[in-house]
């Protein structure tokens, strides 16, 4: 092709309606214009429009939160291709995840990628409290990203241990069992509890009872903690997860090293 | 310029006066808002508990004494109803078997003439020939804070043993001895 077809068909793509309607004007590669590509991207505004060179060091964050984040977003993607096939019903829930498991084309990668990115954010999420509390991050002004910090632990363990029950198998049964029997010794609100006379509730109507809508471990339980697993506590840390970093941002970007 | 002065009516100075239009506003909009979102909590936590639950009834026949003989835990129900039947000399007692730790099904072993859970291995005393049941269930090792929970026991109208889940006799209550918690057969 000779050089000058090669440049009038570049005209052609790069000047034309379309591709101008996308991108406004052409990219130079400038300072100011790195700046403003990130503050005008509506992905990107998120992001600190500079960031200093310690922010990046792999020793101070260990990146554990941004790890958490990427797993976070692996559940996400996983967990909606899961859902064209898993319904959560006493009569199926069991056999759709064998299915998935044996029947459906990368069934069994998908189950499985939902399943370790699950466990290795639980792990990942306290990694980075961790990190966190050894270089001191949670200090003014960043104390509030820690309590919001904190909630996101306590929605990824809830994400973890709703997301248990859904197999439907013995271990889930009991397992859920085990662990919503523990509401029943909340204060106030679960039948077992200190100071439950005061508000008067009682096995059919407590903590308990709310979580699993019954007394025993049965069909409309798994509903409802399908139902919390894939819509109600994904859309509450998603929007946690944007104030958190949100904050990172506006407390002045990754802590230094003290 | 000159400055107009708001004035009311009365010749009064509305700024001057402890509620303004806008706070009046203001504060209705914030009442219903806050209103409005507190009985939608309410009636929330109201939906999530619905009037009618489908589980399995309490109560259930379990034949006829004769059936049982003395000295030996009976495991008849324990599938379907998660019970185990007891008789002794005197008469019948029915345990339910869901562990008192967290609520998981103990095992029964009769060579270790005991009660285990599988969970986090909560242990209870057993029963076998010739002994009083009156220690069966009696927690010995484990987390299990108590006793396991006995069952009421009663005679149907048409002579079998009738076992009811609903109410149930804890040991550390001093219920063990209540009526229902024990069924007195010649
Ligand atoms: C869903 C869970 C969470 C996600 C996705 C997440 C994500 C992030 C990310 C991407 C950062 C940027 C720095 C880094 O990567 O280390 C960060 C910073 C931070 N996180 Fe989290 N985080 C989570 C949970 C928590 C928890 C459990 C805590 C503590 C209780 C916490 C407290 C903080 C604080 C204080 C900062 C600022 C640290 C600094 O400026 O050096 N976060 N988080
Ligand atoms: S539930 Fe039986 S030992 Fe924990």
């Amino acid at each position: 092709m000779a050089e000058n077809e090669k440049q009038s068909l570049k005209d052609k793509v790069f000047e034309s309606q379309v591709w101008r309607s996308i991108f406004r004007h052409g990219y130079a590669d400038t300072h100011r214009n790195r700046v403003l590509q990130v503050a005008g991207n509506v992905f990107l505004h998120l992001h600190p429009t500079k960031t200093r060179r310690h922010a990046l060091r792999i020793r101070f964050t260990w990146c554990a939160g941004g790890v958490t984040f990427l797993l976070f977003l692996v559940t996400v993607v996983t967990g909606v291709i899961l859902m064209f096939y898993y319904r959560p019903t006493g009569e199926h829930a069991y056999i759709d995840i064998k299915m998935l498991e044996f029947d459906v084309p990368f069934g069994m990668v998908i189950r499985n990628m939902h399943r370790w990115a699950a466990h290795a954010m639980v792990i990942a999420v306290w990694v980075h409290m961790f990190r966190v509390f050894m270089t001191g991050s949670y200090k003014p002004p960043r104390e509030f990203n820690w309590v919001i910090g904190v909630i996101l632990l306590v929605l990824t363990l809830l994400l973890s241990f709703t997301g248990y029950l859904l197999p439907w198998d013995q271990l889930a049964i009991w397992a859920v069992t085990v662990g919503t029997n523990m509401a029943r010794a909340t204060p106030l609100l679960g039948h077992e509890g200190p100071f439950y006379e005061l508000v008067g509730v009682n096995a059919r109507y407590d903590a308990r009872s709310f979580l699993i809508a019954g007394q025993v471990v049965g069909p409309p339980a798994l509903l409802r903690f399908y139902v919390l697993h894939c819509i109600f506590i994904p859309i509450a840390a998603s929007v946690l997860m944007i104030v958190h970093f949100w904050r990172v941002r506006k407390d002045g970007g990754i802590s230094g090293p003290m | 310029m000159p400055i107009i002065k708001p004035v009311n009516p009365d010749g009064t100075d509305p700024s001057q006066a402890t509620w303004s239009r806008r706070d009046f506003f203001a504060l209705t909009g914030w009442a219903g808002f806050l209103g409005g979102i507190s009985a939608g909590l309410l009636a929330f936590g109201r939906f999530m508990f619905p009037r009618v639950l489908f589980e399995p009834a309490t109560a259930f026949k379990a034949g006829f004494p004769v059936e049982y003989s003395s000295g030996e835990v009976s495991e008849r129900w324990i599938k379907a109803q998660r019970t185990w039947i007891i008789r002794d000399g005197k008469g019948f007692c029915a345990i339910e078997a869901k562990c008192t730790h967290l609520g998981c099904t103990p095992r029964w072993f009769k060579d270790a003439n005991k009660f285990k859970c599988p969970c986090h291995g909560s242990g209870f005393k057993g029963f076998a020939e010739g002994m009083d049941s009156v220690t069966v269930g009696i927690n010995f090792e484990g987390p299990a804070p108590r006793p396991l929970e006995r069952i009421k026991v009663a005679l149907a109208e048409d002579g079998q043993l009738l076992i009811d889940k609903g109410p149930r006799f804890r040991f550390e209550k001093d219920e063990w001895g209540k009526p229902g918690s024990f069924l007195k057969v010649g």
